[in-house]
């Protein structure tokens, strides 16, 4: 392309425009759509136990505990965590059985900053259940080295 | 071989829940991140992590770059018998390891 004066007058302008965000990351919401195929999610039986304010972002202890009876007829099948704000908003798909005892889960993440967490439940039945939880991060995880 | 440490009963009665915690050693590098040179690290994770209980699968985790370095993961499962109890890691590069421990069931 020829460079004329129009062009060279507009190019200050350009570097106006807000900086180009990370386009790959896939949005929460079409994370928990992939979890649960576009079904609705209820309130309820899932508890998703993180402190509120975490100082180091780096390793947060979550745990995530359902209420079911955990037997052949009525137990989780999966539950997955997702977060709203780190580079990608998968953390943890695991899966279960009636072997399982319980429908229990604990393990540490990252969280690059304050942000919320989603905790979701798919039932033997296929009724989905959730959880959102809001955490503040005071010492982000180094997502910026 | 990553240095693993596992808690995991060595005995139990039938029919109880037990609860396992597994911890590795590992970066979880999230591919995300920088080095000295400002050049992304390339991603190097542990993505799955499966417990075998007699040879069953118990437990089965797709794991992400949000987990924590060094991944602990706790979970139950019921003693049904008295046998071998595998965790398998499997990871980025070909990381694969698998730690065996033996549960007596009375």
């Amino acid at each position: 392309m020829k460079i004329t004066r129009r062009v060279l007058l507009a190019a200050p302008g350009a570097l106006l425009l807000p900086a180009p965000t990370r386009a790959d990351r896939q949005s929460l919401s079409e994370a928990l759509r992939q979890f649960t195929g576009g079904q609705p999610m209820r309130e309820g039986r899932v508890r998703l136990d993180v402190s509120p304010l975490v100082e180091n972002g780096n390793a947060v202890p979550i745990s995530v505990a359902v209420e079911t009876s955990m037997t052949a007829a009525d137990h989780v099948r999966r539950i997955g965590v997702f977060n709203e704000r780190n580079p990608q908003p998968n953390v943890i798909i695991a899966q279960f059985g009636p072997r399982s005892g319980r429908a229990y889960l604990a393990t540490h993440i990252r969280l690059a900053t304050t942000q919320d967490l989603v905790a979701v439940a798919e039932m033997s039945d296929g009724s989905l259940w959730a959880q959102r939880v809001m955490v503040v991060v005071t010492l982000a995880a180094c997502v910026e080295g | 071989m990553a240095r693993v440490l596992l808690r995991v009963p060595t005995s139990a009665e039938k029919g109880a829940v037990i609860e396992m915690r597994a911890l590795i050693q590992h970066v979880m590098e999230t591919g995300y991140r920088p080095n000295a040179e400002g050049v992304l690290q390339p991603r190097d994770i542990i993505w799955n992590f499966t417990c075998r209980y007699d040879g069953e699968v118990v437990f089965n985790a797709t794991l992400s770059p949000a987990i924590a370095a060094n991944p602990f993961i706790a979970f139950t499962t019921i003693a049904t018998q008295s046998g071998p109890i595998s965790f398998t890691w499997e990871g980025d590069n070909g990381f694969a390891q698998t730690e065996t421990r033996h549960i007596t069931v009375t």
